[in-house]
Protein backbone atom coordinates (compact mmCIF):
# COMPACT_ATOMS: atom_id res chain seq x y z
CA UNK A 1 0.00 0.00 0.00
CA UNK A 2 2.50 2.58 -1.27
CA UNK A 3 0.25 5.02 -1.89
CA UNK A 4 -1.45 5.21 1.52
CA UNK A 5 1.20 7.64 3.29
CA UNK A 6 1.34 10.17 0.50
CA UNK A 7 -2.73 9.82 0.12
CA UNK A 8 -3.02 11.25 3.73
CA UNK A 9 0.16 13.62 3.49
CA UNK A 10 -1.73 15.67 0.70
CA UNK A 11 -5.17 15.17 2.74
CA UNK A 12 -3.42 16.77 5.84
CA UNK A 13 -1.14 18.92 4.34
CA UNK A 14 -4.50 21.08 2.37
CA UNK A 15 -5.90 21.50 5.61
CA UNK A 16 -2.98 22.31 7.57
CA UNK A 17 -1.37 24.94 4.88
CA UNK A 18 -4.92 26.33 5.30
CA UNK A 19 -5.46 26.04 8.50
CA UNK A 20 -2.83 28.13 9.35
CA UNK A 21 -3.60 30.80 6.73
CA UNK A 22 -7.13 31.23 8.30
CA UNK A 23 -5.52 31.64 11.50
CA UNK A 24 -3.48 34.67 10.19
CA UNK A 25 -6.63 36.82 10.83
CA UNK A 26 -6.49 35.99 14.41
CA UNK A 27 -6.46 39.85 16.07
CA UNK A 28 -7.11 40.75 12.62
CA UNK A 29 -10.83 40.13 12.14
CA UNK A 30 -12.99 42.75 10.55
CA UNK A 31 -14.72 42.33 13.76
CA UNK A 32 -15.10 40.81 16.66
CA UNK A 33 -17.80 38.07 15.99
CA UNK A 34 -16.02 37.03 12.88
CA UNK A 35 -11.95 37.13 14.35
CA UNK A 36 -13.73 34.24 16.68
CA UNK A 37 -15.34 32.27 13.56
CA UNK A 38 -12.00 32.60 11.29
CA UNK A 39 -10.02 31.53 15.00
CA UNK A 40 -12.63 28.64 15.09
CA UNK A 41 -12.63 27.36 11.57
CA UNK A 42 -8.49 27.50 11.56
CA UNK A 43 -8.67 25.37 14.54
CA UNK A 44 -10.91 22.89 12.87
CA UNK A 45 -8.61 22.54 9.81
CA UNK A 46 -5.80 21.85 12.31
CA UNK A 47 -7.23 19.54 13.66
CA UNK A 48 -8.28 17.96 11.33
CA UNK A 49 -4.79 18.03 9.68
CA UNK A 50 -3.70 16.20 13.01
CA UNK A 51 -5.49 13.79 12.99
CA UNK A 52 -4.70 12.78 9.06
CA UNK A 53 -0.93 13.42 9.87
CA UNK A 54 -1.49 10.43 12.70
CA UNK A 55 -2.52 8.08 10.61
CA UNK A 56 -0.23 9.35 7.44
CA UNK A 57 3.16 8.94 9.73
CA UNK A 58 1.61 5.63 11.22
CA UNK A 59 1.27 4.32 7.66
CA UNK A 60 4.69 5.66 6.56
CA UNK A 61 6.14 3.54 9.74
CA UNK A 62 9.22 5.32 10.03
CA UNK A 63 8.35 6.88 13.72
CA UNK A 64 7.47 10.36 12.25
CA UNK A 65 4.18 12.10 13.81
CA UNK A 66 2.10 14.57 13.44
CA UNK A 67 4.66 17.55 14.50
CA UNK A 68 7.28 15.91 12.59
CA UNK A 69 5.19 16.10 9.39
CA UNK A 70 3.82 19.44 10.21
CA UNK A 71 7.26 21.18 11.29
CA UNK A 72 9.93 19.30 10.22
CA UNK A 73 9.18 19.31 6.28
CA UNK A 74 10.40 22.25 3.77
CA UNK A 75 7.80 23.78 0.81
CA UNK A 76 9.47 20.70 -1.44
CA UNK A 77 8.14 18.06 0.80
CA UNK A 78 4.69 19.96 1.15
CA UNK A 79 1.79 18.01 -1.50
CA UNK A 80 -0.99 20.66 -0.80
CA UNK A 81 -2.44 22.05 -3.83
CA UNK A 82 -1.17 25.97 -4.37
CA UNK A 83 -4.83 26.81 -3.59
CA UNK A 84 -4.52 26.82 -0.02
CA UNK A 85 -1.22 28.58 0.20
CA UNK A 86 -2.08 31.80 -1.28
CA UNK A 87 -1.86 34.52 0.95
CA UNK A 88 -4.75 34.97 2.80
CA UNK A 89 -5.68 38.47 1.31
CA UNK A 90 -8.53 40.75 1.89
CA UNK A 91 -11.19 39.47 4.11
CA UNK A 92 -13.36 38.72 0.20
CA UNK A 93 -10.55 36.54 -0.89
CA UNK A 94 -10.97 34.65 2.81
CA UNK A 95 -14.53 34.31 2.61
CA UNK A 96 -14.65 33.00 -1.04
CA UNK A 97 -11.51 30.85 -0.77
CA UNK A 98 -13.22 29.22 2.38
CA UNK A 99 -16.37 28.77 0.40
CA UNK A 100 -14.36 27.08 -2.45
CA UNK A 101 -12.36 24.86 -0.35
CA UNK A 102 -15.51 23.73 2.52
CA UNK A 103 -17.65 22.39 -0.50
CA UNK A 104 -14.47 20.23 -2.05
CA UNK A 105 -13.96 18.82 1.65
CA UNK A 106 -16.95 18.29 2.10
CA UNK A 107 -17.65 16.10 -1.11
CA UNK A 108 -14.62 14.88 -0.92
CA UNK A 109 -14.76 13.68 2.93
CA UNK A 110 -18.41 12.47 2.00
CA UNK A 111 -16.91 10.23 0.04
CA UNK A 112 -14.29 9.10 2.21
CA UNK A 113 -16.38 8.44 5.10
CA UNK A 114 -17.15 5.01 2.86
CA UNK A 115 -13.24 4.58 2.78
CA UNK A 116 -12.10 0.62 3.47
CA UNK A 117 -9.77 2.18 5.78
CA UNK A 118 -11.48 2.19 8.85
CA UNK A 119 -9.56 5.67 10.64
CA UNK A 120 -9.35 7.65 7.52
CA UNK A 121 -13.65 6.88 7.37
CA UNK A 122 -13.68 7.72 11.34
CA UNK A 123 -11.69 11.17 10.71
CA UNK A 124 -14.02 11.71 7.07
CA UNK A 125 -17.01 11.31 8.99
CA UNK A 126 -15.72 13.93 11.45
CA UNK A 127 -14.68 16.28 9.00
CA UNK A 128 -17.69 16.32 6.99
CA UNK A 129 -20.03 17.80 10.04
CA UNK A 130 -17.31 20.62 10.64
CA UNK A 131 -17.32 21.57 6.37
CA UNK A 132 -21.31 21.63 6.83
CA UNK A 133 -20.76 24.61 9.34
CA UNK A 134 -18.09 25.79 7.10
CA UNK A 135 -20.00 26.00 4.30
CA UNK A 136 -22.68 27.92 5.57
CA UNK A 137 -20.17 30.30 7.67
CA UNK A 138 -18.92 31.30 3.85
CA UNK A 139 -22.06 31.07 1.95
CA UNK A 140 -23.38 33.81 4.19
CA UNK A 141 -20.30 35.77 3.61
CA UNK A 142 -20.13 35.32 0.22
CA UNK A 143 -23.92 36.50 -0.65
CA UNK A 144 -23.42 39.16 2.33
CA UNK A 145 -20.26 40.77 0.20
CA UNK A 146 -21.42 40.23 -3.34
CA UNK A 147 -24.76 40.93 -2.69
CA UNK A 148 -23.63 44.12 -0.92
CA UNK A 149 -22.00 47.50 -1.67
CA UNK A 150 -20.11 48.41 -4.86
CA UNK A 151 -17.17 48.38 -3.27
CA UNK A 152 -17.79 44.48 -1.38
CA UNK A 153 -19.24 43.03 -4.50
CA UNK A 154 -16.10 44.44 -6.82
CA UNK A 155 -13.97 42.75 -3.93
CA UNK A 156 -15.79 40.04 -4.09
CA UNK A 157 -15.54 38.95 -8.03
CA UNK A 158 -11.93 40.06 -8.01
CA UNK A 159 -11.65 37.29 -5.32
CA UNK A 160 -13.35 35.11 -7.41
CA UNK A 161 -11.72 35.60 -10.75
CA UNK A 162 -8.08 35.77 -8.87
CA UNK A 163 -8.88 32.45 -7.57
CA UNK A 164 -10.86 30.15 -9.90
CA UNK A 165 -7.59 29.75 -11.95
CA UNK A 166 -5.94 27.68 -8.88
CA UNK A 167 -9.40 25.87 -8.55
CA UNK A 168 -8.76 23.16 -11.27
CA UNK A 169 -6.28 21.34 -9.17
CA UNK A 170 -8.50 20.40 -6.78
CA UNK A 171 -9.57 17.74 -9.35
CA UNK A 172 -6.38 16.39 -10.93
CA UNK A 173 -6.33 13.11 -9.90
CA UNK A 174 -2.60 11.27 -10.03
CA UNK A 175 -1.26 8.20 -9.81
CA UNK A 176 -1.21 8.22 -5.91
CA UNK A 177 -5.28 9.31 -6.27
CA UNK A 178 -6.01 6.69 -9.02
CA UNK A 179 -4.34 3.76 -6.71
CA UNK A 180 -5.96 5.04 -3.14
CA UNK A 181 -9.15 4.57 -5.12
CA UNK A 182 -8.65 0.92 -6.63
CA UNK A 183 -8.29 0.08 -3.58
CA UNK A 184 -11.08 1.24 -1.91
CA UNK A 185 -9.32 3.37 -0.04
CA UNK A 186 -9.30 6.61 -1.45
CA UNK A 187 -11.43 8.62 -4.24
CA UNK A 188 -10.82 10.22 -7.69
CA UNK A 189 -11.10 13.88 -7.51
CA UNK A 190 -12.14 14.25 -10.55
CA UNK A 191 -15.00 12.95 -9.79
CA UNK A 192 -16.18 15.82 -7.64
CA UNK A 193 -15.77 18.60 -10.19
CA UNK A 194 -19.01 18.70 -11.42
CA UNK A 195 -21.03 18.62 -7.88
CA UNK A 196 -18.82 21.04 -6.69
CA UNK A 197 -19.42 23.45 -9.98
CA UNK A 198 -23.02 23.09 -9.30
CA UNK A 199 -22.65 24.01 -5.45
CA UNK A 200 -20.12 26.63 -5.93
CA UNK A 201 -22.36 28.03 -8.83
CA UNK A 202 -25.52 28.10 -6.89
CA UNK A 203 -24.12 30.54 -3.95
CA UNK A 204 -21.98 32.50 -6.48
CA UNK A 205 -25.41 33.17 -8.72
CA UNK A 206 -27.57 34.16 -5.35
CA UNK A 207 -24.74 36.65 -4.12
CA UNK A 208 -24.66 37.77 -8.17
CA UNK A 209 -21.28 37.09 -8.75
CA UNK A 210 -20.03 35.86 -12.66
CA UNK A 211 -18.35 32.42 -12.31
CA UNK A 212 -15.39 33.03 -14.46
CA UNK A 213 -15.01 31.15 -17.82
CA UNK A 214 -11.29 31.29 -17.60
CA UNK A 215 -9.73 27.58 -18.53
CA UNK A 216 -6.29 27.73 -17.75
CA UNK A 217 -5.68 26.06 -14.31
CA UNK A 218 -2.30 26.33 -12.13
CA UNK A 219 -1.55 23.32 -10.73
CA UNK A 220 1.79 21.97 -9.17
CA UNK A 221 1.30 21.51 -5.21
CA UNK A 222 0.53 17.70 -5.70
CA UNK A 223 4.27 17.60 -6.91
CA UNK A 224 6.01 20.10 -4.22
CA UNK A 225 6.09 22.91 -6.90
CA UNK A 226 4.84 25.77 -4.86
CA UNK A 227 4.40 29.58 -4.92
CA UNK A 228 7.20 31.17 -3.23
CA UNK A 229 4.32 32.16 -0.57
CA UNK A 230 4.08 28.52 0.77
CA UNK A 231 8.32 28.86 1.87
CA UNK A 232 7.38 32.53 3.58
CA UNK A 233 4.63 30.73 5.20
CA UNK A 234 5.68 27.84 6.75
CA UNK A 235 9.30 29.44 8.07
CA UNK A 236 6.90 31.32 10.28
CA UNK A 237 5.10 28.42 11.11
CA UNK A 238 7.91 26.10 11.64
CA UNK A 239 10.16 28.83 12.92
CA UNK A 240 9.83 27.98 17.17
CA UNK A 241 9.70 24.03 16.67
CA UNK A 242 12.71 24.02 14.73
CA UNK A 243 14.33 26.89 17.24
CA UNK A 244 13.81 24.53 20.10
CA UNK A 245 12.73 21.41 19.21
CA UNK A 246 11.29 18.92 21.53
CA UNK A 247 10.01 21.98 23.36
CA UNK A 248 6.74 21.64 25.17
CA UNK A 249 4.65 24.56 26.68
CA UNK B 1 1.42 -0.89 42.60
CA UNK B 2 -1.33 -1.44 45.42
CA UNK B 3 -3.13 -4.76 45.67
CA UNK B 4 -6.74 -4.57 44.46
CA UNK B 5 -9.62 -5.79 42.76
CA UNK B 6 -9.78 -4.91 38.50
CA UNK B 7 -12.62 -2.21 38.63
CA UNK B 8 -15.78 -2.78 37.17
CA UNK B 9 -16.71 -0.14 34.08
CA UNK B 10 -19.47 1.19 36.17
CA UNK B 11 -16.80 1.98 38.89
CA UNK B 12 -14.18 3.73 36.00
CA UNK B 13 -17.14 5.57 34.52
CA UNK B 14 -17.84 7.42 38.13
CA UNK B 15 -13.97 8.28 38.83
CA UNK B 16 -14.43 9.54 35.23
CA UNK B 17 -17.57 11.47 36.35
CA UNK B 18 -15.36 13.67 38.43
CA UNK B 19 -13.50 15.08 35.15
CA UNK B 20 -14.84 18.17 34.31
CA UNK B 21 -14.75 19.96 30.48
CA UNK B 22 -12.06 22.41 31.06
CA UNK B 23 -14.46 25.04 29.40
CA UNK B 24 -17.87 23.81 30.62
CA UNK B 25 -16.95 23.24 34.47
CA UNK B 26 -20.58 21.95 35.21
CA UNK B 27 -20.98 19.37 33.25
CA UNK B 28 -18.60 16.15 33.38
CA UNK B 29 -16.55 14.70 30.29
CA UNK B 30 -19.33 11.61 30.70
CA UNK B 31 -22.15 13.63 30.45
CA UNK B 32 -20.72 15.53 27.25
CA UNK B 33 -20.27 12.50 25.76
CA UNK B 34 -16.79 12.48 25.58
CA UNK B 35 -15.69 9.22 26.92
CA UNK B 36 -16.61 6.43 24.81
CA UNK B 37 -15.07 3.25 26.90
CA UNK B 38 -12.91 2.62 29.79
CA UNK B 39 -11.46 -0.47 30.40
CA UNK B 40 -9.05 -1.93 33.45
CA UNK B 41 -7.20 -5.55 33.09
CA UNK B 42 -4.23 -5.76 35.09
CA UNK B 43 -1.83 -4.29 33.16
CA UNK B 44 -3.84 -0.52 34.12
CA UNK B 45 -6.79 1.13 32.43
CA UNK B 46 -7.60 2.09 28.66
CA UNK B 47 -9.90 5.31 28.19
CA UNK B 48 -11.12 5.60 25.18
CA UNK B 49 -12.53 9.49 24.59
CA UNK B 50 -13.70 11.35 21.30
CA UNK B 51 -13.11 15.01 20.18
CA UNK B 52 -16.29 17.32 20.39
CA UNK B 53 -14.76 18.86 17.41
CA UNK B 54 -11.37 18.07 15.31
CA UNK B 55 -9.94 21.48 16.90
CA UNK B 56 -10.87 21.12 20.11
CA UNK B 57 -8.35 22.63 22.06
CA UNK B 58 -9.40 21.49 25.61
CA UNK B 59 -8.52 18.00 24.45
CA UNK B 60 -4.94 17.27 25.97
CA UNK B 61 -5.97 18.84 29.17
CA UNK B 62 -8.63 16.36 29.43
CA UNK B 63 -6.80 13.61 28.74
CA UNK B 64 -4.03 15.18 31.12
CA UNK B 65 -6.77 15.58 33.91
CA UNK B 66 -7.81 11.60 33.35
CA UNK B 67 -4.42 10.72 33.95
CA UNK B 68 -4.47 12.70 37.30
CA UNK B 69 -8.31 11.30 37.98
CA UNK B 70 -6.53 7.87 37.42
CA UNK B 71 -3.31 8.77 39.82
CA UNK B 72 -2.98 7.19 43.32
CA UNK B 73 -5.76 5.04 42.37
CA UNK B 74 -3.30 2.27 41.81
CA UNK B 75 -4.31 0.93 38.58
CA UNK B 76 -1.60 0.60 36.62
CA UNK B 77 -0.76 2.34 33.61
CA UNK B 78 -3.13 5.16 32.56
CA UNK B 79 -3.78 4.83 28.73
CA UNK B 80 -5.96 7.59 26.71
CA UNK B 81 -6.83 6.62 22.97
CA UNK B 82 -8.57 8.93 20.80
CA UNK B 83 -11.71 7.61 18.53
CA UNK B 84 -13.42 9.26 15.72
CA UNK B 85 -15.85 6.72 15.14
CA UNK B 86 -18.91 7.61 15.84
CA UNK B 87 -18.54 11.08 15.15
CA UNK B 88 -19.84 12.80 18.66
CA UNK B 89 -22.86 14.41 18.45
CA UNK B 90 -24.94 16.04 20.68
CA UNK B 91 -27.73 13.99 20.75
CA UNK B 92 -25.69 11.86 23.48
CA UNK B 93 -26.28 14.44 25.67
CA UNK B 94 -28.90 13.58 28.66
CA UNK B 95 -31.69 15.26 30.32
CA UNK B 96 -29.78 15.74 33.15
CA UNK B 97 -27.17 17.46 31.50
CA UNK B 98 -29.02 19.66 29.27
CA UNK B 99 -30.81 21.23 32.66
CA UNK B 100 -27.25 21.77 34.22
CA UNK B 101 -26.10 23.50 30.88
CA UNK B 102 -29.08 26.22 31.41
CA UNK B 103 -28.95 26.09 35.14
CA UNK B 104 -25.30 27.27 34.37
CA UNK B 105 -26.32 30.06 32.19
CA UNK B 106 -26.11 28.22 28.61
CA UNK B 107 -28.61 27.16 26.39
CA UNK B 108 -28.70 23.70 25.76
CA UNK B 109 -28.52 21.78 22.24
CA UNK B 110 -31.75 21.93 20.22
CA UNK B 111 -32.32 19.67 17.71
CA UNK B 112 -29.61 19.14 14.74
CA UNK B 113 -29.98 20.95 11.62
CA UNK B 114 -31.42 18.92 8.38
CA UNK B 115 -28.34 18.03 6.21
CA UNK B 116 -28.56 20.03 3.02
CA UNK B 117 -24.96 20.38 1.37
CA UNK B 118 -25.35 24.51 0.99
CA UNK B 119 -27.33 25.52 3.57
CA UNK B 120 -27.74 29.09 3.05
CA UNK B 121 -30.62 29.64 5.62
CA UNK B 122 -30.63 28.43 8.96
CA UNK B 123 -34.16 26.99 9.67
CA UNK B 124 -35.63 29.07 12.43
CA UNK B 125 -34.63 27.51 15.40
CA UNK B 126 -35.62 28.94 18.76
CA UNK B 127 -33.36 29.40 21.54
CA UNK B 128 -34.73 29.60 24.81
CA UNK B 129 -32.75 32.06 26.98
CA UNK B 130 -31.50 30.35 29.86
CA UNK B 131 -31.97 33.44 32.30
CA UNK B 132 -35.34 34.81 32.11
CA UNK B 133 -36.62 31.66 29.63
CA UNK B 134 -37.88 34.19 27.31
CA UNK B 135 -38.35 32.65 23.14
CA UNK B 136 -37.35 36.15 22.20
CA UNK B 137 -33.78 35.94 21.27
CA UNK B 138 -31.56 36.63 18.29
CA UNK B 139 -28.37 34.94 18.04
CA UNK B 140 -25.54 37.37 17.61
CA UNK B 141 -22.72 34.65 15.87
CA UNK B 142 -22.51 31.47 15.49
CA UNK B 143 -19.26 31.08 17.01
CA UNK B 144 -18.65 32.05 20.40
CA UNK B 145 -15.95 31.55 22.89
CA UNK B 146 -15.25 27.73 21.87
CA UNK B 147 -15.76 26.18 19.01
CA UNK B 148 -19.25 24.04 20.61
CA UNK B 149 -21.38 27.81 21.43
CA UNK B 150 -22.89 30.51 19.56
CA UNK B 151 -23.31 33.95 21.00
CA UNK B 152 -27.45 35.26 21.37
CA UNK B 153 -28.81 37.93 23.02
CA UNK B 154 -32.39 37.84 24.72
CA UNK B 155 -34.46 40.67 23.70
CA UNK B 156 -37.00 40.38 27.25
CA UNK B 157 -34.46 40.46 29.53
CA UNK B 158 -30.98 42.28 27.45
CA UNK B 159 -28.72 39.53 28.80
CA UNK B 160 -26.19 38.21 25.90
CA UNK B 161 -25.87 34.58 26.23
CA UNK B 162 -24.06 31.39 24.75
CA UNK B 163 -25.96 28.54 22.87
CA UNK B 164 -24.42 24.91 23.06
CA UNK B 165 -25.15 23.95 19.04
CA UNK B 166 -26.85 21.34 18.39
CA UNK B 167 -23.89 18.94 16.27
Amino acid sequence: MSFLFPYLLRLADDRLVLGHRVSEWCGHGPILEEDIALANVALDLIGEATALYKLAGAAEGQGRNEDALAYFRDAVDFRNVLFVELPKGDFAVTIVRQLFFSVYSLLQMEALSKSTNAELAGVAAKTVKEARYHIRHSAQWVVTLGDGTDESHARAQRAVNDLWRYTGELFLADDVDREAAAAGVGIDPSTLADAWRTQVTEVLQRATLTVPTVAYMQRGGRDGKHTEHLGHMLDEMQIVARSHPGASW
Amino acid sequence: MVNRAVPSRAELFALLETVKDPEIPVLSIVELGIVRDAVATDAGVVVTITPTYSGCPAMHEIEQEIRAAFADQGLGSVEVRMTYTPAWTTDWMGEEARAKLEAYGIAPPGRRETDDLVPLRRHAATVRCPYCKSLQTERKSEFGSTACKSIWVCRDCRQPFEEFKAF
